[in-house]
């Protein structure tokens, strides 16, 4: 008993000692999509700034919203001033981790179950997506899909343009970090 | 062996709350490289339209992007009831406004009054920047008049005596989210005026401001102070404006109630016969909608 207890002790101050291990970028790619009869509407980001930390399998995101690039000027005008206020609320942000017993080393595509916290127009929310990570030639690669609600996070769209805006919005995520100091 | 397992708990305790930490010292990570290279980014929505009321306002369509506006001035609304209030007797502007660039605009304008047409461009200057590098923004902008009425007994008035000049320095700045003010110096060269008396060059200074109260909607008001003496051989009254912004998607609606029934600079600035005092007072709306004319690009 006593062994088994400093034996998960031991452990637990390893992994607190832990190393880690960081990839970042700054020209990360996010992209959001709503699709209606009416509307197509995209806005594209290629300005988010990505960190994943392989050996805690904890990772953050952060983005400035006036940095989405919409076809439309008139449509980033709008996006920025009466939907997410980037003015009160510039960055969107998400901290999460993942627990998947994955090995990046055999340089193959893998699957994770990512559950963090996504902050938008200054309203927190818990979000879990699927994503992947390639780790090959040094980059990581990592993909997400996700939806959002506008509606959870406080983002109000009036009654005229509420058929040309999709209730939930495909939300796109590509990263391609560089290992830290190296 | 009781303390060894307080311990584990206490030790499993900690590194919870390292892990927390690790979460938020990666984001701050992040928030502090974000702030290292956050760009000065320029100020947009200073004001919803091309136009304040009468007053051109900084704002221009984007590249490739058309705004089409239709400008209403009734009768003065002391006509009493027998005319609804003035709205038996509408003058109206209608006009295109396109996007070269993102900083050059062209405009072309027909208004009832003086059967006149209008052309002008628009330049950017400079963008006021949110980090304040550059606290305003300032257009460059220039217009031609040319009235097109027929006098048949004044043969002599070529196209030369019938056309007028503006030139105007646009500067605004967005002071916060909710409020825009904005000062034009104006200059007007008109080719041919009523009377020796008056001035064929004249000076004014338009001053104007948003109040933003909504998302949607925001007052404006727009003061037009032509110093006196420039306009003698009747009497001038300088133009001054309220109203209403409302936001639509595409659209922007502005009413409003001004002393002024002339839509372009040089009828506004230097022609307002209507006295606010005597009730020569005008409604009026302007309604702008824009419109993408870019070649789609191919989705992918």
């Amino acid at each position: 008993m006593l062994k088994n207890t400093l034996l998960a002790l031991a452990l637990l101050v390893i992994c607190n000692a832990g190393r880690t291990q960081l990839y970042i970028t700054t020209n990360g790619f996010a992209g959001f999509y709503s699709k209606t009869p009416l509307e197509d509407i995209k806005a594209e980001n290629n300005q988010v700034f990505a960190v994943v930390d392989v050996a805690k399998k904890s990772l953050a995101f952060s983005m400035l919203l006036n940095g989405f690039v919409f076809p439309k000027e008139l449509m980033q005008e709008h996006f920025n001033e009466n939907y997410v206020e980037s003015d009160k609320y510039p960055k969107a942000t998400f901290t999460g981790a993942y627990t998947d017993d994955v090995d990046l080393g055999k340089g193959q595509e893998v699957t994770l179950h990512v559950n963090g916290t996504l902050t938008l127009h200054g309203v927190s929310k818990p979000v879990a997506t699927t994503a992947t990570l390639h780790l090959t030639g040094g980059v990581l690669t990592g993909t997400a899909s996700l939806q959002l609600v506008p509606a959870d996070f406080n983002i109000a769209i009036p009654g005229l343009v509420k058929e040309k805006i999709a209730s939930k919005i495909d939300v796109h995520i590509t990263i391609n970090c560089k290992p830290r100091n190296k | 062996m009781r303390i060894l397992k307080t311990f584990f708990i206490l030790i499993f305790f900690i590194s919870l709350g390292q892990v927390k930490a690790q979460d938020s010292s990666l984001l701050k990570m992040l928030d502090d490289s974000i702030a290292a290279v956050k760009k000065s980014v320029p100020v947009t929505g200073t004001f919803k339209g091309t136009k304040i009321i009468d007053l051109q306002s900084v704002e221009a369509p984007a590249k490739n992007v058309l705004n089409f506006m239709i400008q209403h001035r009734f009768g003065t609304i002391n006509q009493g009831a027998y005319n609804l209030f003035g709205l038996d007797n509408a003058t109206m502007r209608f006009g295109f406004d396109y996007g070269i660039t993102n900083t050059l605009s062209v405009g072309v304008g027909r208004s009832t009054f003086e059967k006149m047409f209008d052309g002008y461009l628009k330049y950017k200057l400079i963008k006021q920047t949110e980090d304040n590098a550059l606290p305003v923004t300032v257009d460059i902008f220039g217009g031609l008049y040319y009235n097109s009425l027929k006098y048949d007994s004044k043969p002599y008035l070529t196209s030369k005596y019938r056309t007028t000049y503006t030139a105007e320095l646009i500067i605004a700045r967005k002071f916060s989210r909710n409020l825009s003010l904005q000062l034009t110096p104006v200059w007007i060269h008109n080719n041919l005026v009523a009377t020796t008396a008056d001035k064929n060059n004249l000076f004014a200074l338009g001053m104007a401001g948003r109040l933003k109260i909504t998302r949607r909607l925001s007052l404006t008001a727009e003061y037009n102070y032509l110093p006196s003496g420039q306009v003698n051989s009747f009497k001038v009254y300088n133009s001054f404006s309220a109203g209403v912004d409302i936001e639509t998607g595409g659209h922007v609606f502005q009413l409003h109630v001004t002393n002024s029934q002339g839509m372009v600079d040089p009828v506004f600035i230097a022609q307002t016969t209507g006295s606010w005092g005597a009730g020569n007072i005008y409604f009026g709306f302007n309604v702008s909608r824009a419109f993408n004319v870019a070649k789609k690009t191919k989705q992918l």
